[in-house]
């Protein structure tokens, strides 16, 4: 104890209170996750769970190679998504050049697509006639890297980007004044400082490609299969509870165990830095840069452009030819069956539903973030970590275990439409999140104390001082979860009512019937999936919401 | 740059989520969506189903419109998944009837005591053979087989005899034709599956696959990607001219054409087929047992009977049901299909499919 015994009890008064308020802004999210996620997963785990069975799980030598195939492949993918994504964050937040923005929006677009729809479009560009079968990729792990990578772009764009954007481009000029090369001023001073970004975009990536289920099954051939696949087998196919719920545990603490890691890279972060407007640090492409824009969209052209220019050329397809056979069949076919959904009807609950999870997910994960972001105590680590878990856990468990919870008063939602938005908030959460803390953490802290000293409640330092620093990141955020939201598939197909498909389950529905106009509406229904989603990220970050040069 | 301009559309997703909240508002205790409003049904029974359950709304409005019972449907992913979620919530169903349980699944689901018997005075128009259970705790209610289909094109322009049995696939002038699915993530890959040991017996099924792997079959993870992405006959557009379907694909092949063509583009190998037998049942612990029975009943009856081929693309089991114009040109109903009982599926289906994964991919 230091002397000054006045100031000691004030410090401590006030981190007493300053406690008080981290509990009040946690106990949101905390009762949401609670509710949604903890108790209907630990219901269903614990009807399982059974000591012996966890044993004979996990000593199986087959299960020990699933586990080490999930493991490898969630890796590699992360590896080969930075790689090739983090240039591209680069370039879109820092290169002003026509289309910037519609370039922005479409990198999003391959999230939303169902993995069964992203898989038939690599089969035929890969497989044996397509256009690129001499590469030789089909049915290989190298075909589940590429898919994993294709779909996950956006979640390096948009999280590394978002911190991007802002880092004061004085920094590294002031390194390359000082006699560093441009790699150098890179290595020593923007990475460090980009730490957080990528460490939250790799985690998320990680996670994505650790319960990876569609992409695997249809690209990585016969035999390859993930713990997410065994989980789904064991629950779904065999309802053999025992195994799903070792399968389970295990899952939840190879999670554990990476967000773990991934704390301990936020825990060295940099310090606070000095943001900076994101349209001040545009600059103009010239020279080697315009090689390096022109090199990344090619990358981007090439990896996202491909196998979505195929299916919308699929759409069009008609006999030998091209029409409007698909297009026009959208509206007419199968009129009268229960099973008929018109593409209008299934975007309009696609759309209300990603709405209202949206909002429920920027209120949890919102308030979470303040409240990771505020403190660095092992309590606030810890709730980081469990903030990651539903990311992590099989969609299959988590829907029979709403089954069987959400089932009595005072929560009786089986069967409502409530449960749907739920279940998307869940994994949207978690990338509000980590769109949020890197940015929450550079806010440099002394502009808070300034505004605390001066006599503002933390309310007032809240919406004063934080809110226009991270409203950029807020809407980065926000579109991040409308994206993620509309192209939730595993829990959404589980819980909404088969009168209100999304559209990404009335894709699916088309799928599962031969016939080329079948084919064709499921391809031209993706073409209009895709192109909302493009539309809505469009709409969500042209907003203004009080910008950094407010400042 | 003048972002500003760009309200409205936030404001226009806010609006909807607003909606949502007004949707999720309205729908206590399960009240029928959308046509139901004016009309005072006496009773709503909940059909829990499987997401590819279709019928005409006509058809069952005139159920509605004869016995006063509104239908609300309950359809959560595959046959598979819904037996698994009636049977974890037993003690609480989710429904009053349940369809879609099939002679592959069908052991476990009366192992657990889902459903109470009852049978249907309308089984006299059934055949014995797709009676599942004599204790009527399920009625049948269609059968689909699970067959090889052949591209028509590929066999014709390369003057080879399409197969016409299973054991032509592992003949060397078939190498690499043929595509299955996994048994053990697809249901037509777990028929054709039972097929093999139906033809083959105990003792000589896995040598048929081994050989079968040997002439380089594909495997592929689902229905879809097989046929889609890996089959090269009608909408597939792969160059396997061999894949594991239905024997109504063909009649769906030209029903989902512009133009329809005069000849199904597919054919299917008779002596392949499989028989599946959806069935209904009323699930323990409804509170409208007597309604749950006229329900039953109407799923036998001949508007639902008739309507099932173009809905569903199965086949009818109600002899009096007439088939659609379209199947009767374009489809084959084997006489004589290939199939197992319930109880040997039930005992043995897992150890089966171990066996194959160990056959076939290991």
């Amino acid at each position: 104890m230091r002397p000054g015994a006045t100031s000691g009890a004030a410090a401590r008064r006030l981190g007493a209170r300053r406690g008080v308020s981290w509990l009040a802004v946690a106990a949101v999210p905390t009762a949401f996750l609670g509710v949604f996620f903890a108790w209907p997963v630990a219901a269903i785990v614990a009807r399982g769970l059974d000591g012996g069975a966890v044993v004979e799980v996990l000593g199986d030598p087959g299960l020990r190679r699933v586990a080490w195939f999930t493991l490898w492949q969630a890796l590699a993918s992360t590896v080969l998504t930075l790689v090739l994504a983090v240039p591209g964050a680069h370039v879109l937040a820092r290169y002003d050049f026509r289309g910037r923005r519609v370039v922005r929006a479409l990198v999003t677009v391959p999230f939303v697509l169902p993995s069964v729809v992203v898989g038939t479009a690599f089969v035929g560009l890969l497989g044996r006639g397509g256009p690129l079968a001499p590469l030789g990729l089909d049915r290989s792990v190298v075909a589940v890297l590429v898919a994993h990578a294709f779909f996950n772009y956006a979640v390096v764009v948009r999280t590394v980007g978002g911190l991007w954007a802002h880092l004061d481009p004085a920094l590294e000029e002031s390194a390359r004044v000082l006699g560093a090369s441009r790699w150098q001023a890179f290595r020593h001073v923007t990475l460090p400082l980009l730490r957080p970004a990528l460490a939250a975009a790799g985690a998320i990536v990680f996670l994505f490609c650790f319960t990876s289920f569609g992409v695997v099954l249809v690209l990585g051939g016969p035999g390859r299969t993930t713990i997410e696949v065994e989980v789904y087998r064991q629950t779904a196919q065999l309802l053999d509870l025992r195994a799903a719920a070792a399968l389970t545990l295990l899952q939840l603490a190879a999670v554990v165990a990476l967000v773990a890691v991934h704390a301990r890279a936020q825990r060295r972060r940099a310090g606070a830095l000095r943001l900076r407007p994101a349209n001040e640090v545009l600059v103009r492409p010239r020279g080697r840069q315009r090689l390096l824009l022109g090199g990344n969209l090619l990358v981007m052209a090439t990896l996202l452009g491909v196998p979505l220019v195929s299916l919308v050329e699929r759409s069009f397809a008609s006999g030998d030819g091209y029409g409007l056979a698909s297009w026009r069949a959208l509206s007419s076919s199968r009129r009268g069956s229960t099973l008929f959904v018109s593409p209008l009807e299934a975007l309009g609950s696609s759309l209300t539903y990603a709405a209202a999870a949206t909002v429920i997910s920027m209120v949890v994960g919102g308030l979470a973030a303040f409240a990771v972001a505020r403190h660095t105590t092992v309590a606030a680590r810890g709730f980081d970590a469990l903030l990651m878990l539903p990311l992590g856990t099989s969609a299959v468990t988590v829907g029979f275990g709403f089954l069987i919870t959400l089932d009595s008063p005072p929560l009786d939602l089986r069967g409502s439409a409530w449960l749907v938005p739920l279940a998307q908030a869940l994994v949207a959460t978690p990338l509000v999140v980590r769109s949020l803390v890197p940015v929450l953490r550079s806010v440099d802290v002394r502009l808070k104390e300034a505004a605390a000293t001066l006599g503002a409640p933390p309310w007032r330092v809240l919406r004063e001082v934080e809110l226009p620093l991270v409203g950029r990141a807020l809407l980065v955020g926000a579109s991040f979860a409308f994206a993620v939201s509309l192209g939730e598939f595993g829990a959404t197909v589980f819980l909404a009512r088969p009168d209100r498909p999304t559209l990404p389950m009335a894709i699916v529905r088309l799928l599962g019937q031969p016939g080329a106009l079948n084919l064709g509406q499921a391809m031209a229904m993706s073409t209009i999936l895709l192109l909302v989603t493009a539309a809505a990220v469009l709409a969500i970050e042209g907003r203004r919401v009080g910008e950094v040069s407010e400042l | 740059m003048s972002p500003r301009r760009r309200r409205p559309p936030l404001a226009v997703l806010l609006a909807l989520s607003l909606l949502a909240g007004a949707c999720g508002g309205d729908d206590e205790q399960g009240a029928p969506p959308g046509p139901a409003e004016g009309s005072d049904p006496a009773v709503t029974l909940r059909l829990v189903t499987h997401d590819s359950f279709a019928a005409s709304e006509e058809v069952l409005a005139g159920f509605t419109e004869a016995s006063g019972i509104e239908v609300e449907l309950i359809a959560n992913g595959d046959a598979g998944l819904v037996v698994n979620q009636a049977i974890l919530t037993k003690e609480d169903p989710l429904g009053d009837v349940l369809f879609g349980v099939d002679n592959t699944l069908l052991t476990r689901a009366l192992d657990e005591g889902i459903f109470v018997p009852y049978e249907s005075p309308l089984l006299e128009d059934v055949d014995e053979a797709y009676l599942l259970d004599p204790q009527h705790r399920v009625t049948p209610v269609d059968h689909g087989e699970v067959c090889l289909n052949y591209d028509r094109a590929h066999f014709d322009e390369a003057e080879l005899a399409p197969p016409d049995d299973l054991d032509d696939l592992v003949d060397p002038a078939y190498r690499g034709l043929t595509v299955v699915e996994d048994p053990s993530t697809s249901s037509p890959g777990l028929a054709f599956l039972l097929a093999t040991v139906d033809r083959y017996g105990e003792d000589g099924w896995r040598d048929w696959w081994s050989r079968l792997r040997d002439n380089d079959v594909l495997v592929s993870p689902g229905w879809e990607d097989a046929y889609y992405g890996s089959f090269s006959g009608g909408s597939g557009e792969g160059d396997r001219p061999i894949v594991v379907s239905y024997a109504s694909s063909p009649p769906v092949e030209v029903l989902n054409a512009d133009p329809r063509p005069a000849v199904a583009p597919t054919g299917v190998v008779e002596a392949s087929c499989f028989r599946q037998v959806e069935a209904a049942g009323i699930l323990a612990g409804t509170e409208h047992e007597e309604e749950a029975r006229e329900l039953v009943d109407f799923l036998l009856s001949l508007p639902f009977q008739e309507d099932v081929p173009l809905q569903m693309f199965v086949f009818p089991v109600n002899r009096e049901a007439q088939l659609p114009a379209l199947f009767v040109e374009h489809a084959v109903v084997p006489d004589d299909p290939l199939s197992l009982p319930v109880e040997e599926i039930g005992a043995n289906r897992e150890r089966w499919v171990e066996e194959w994964l160990d056959t076939v991919v290991r």
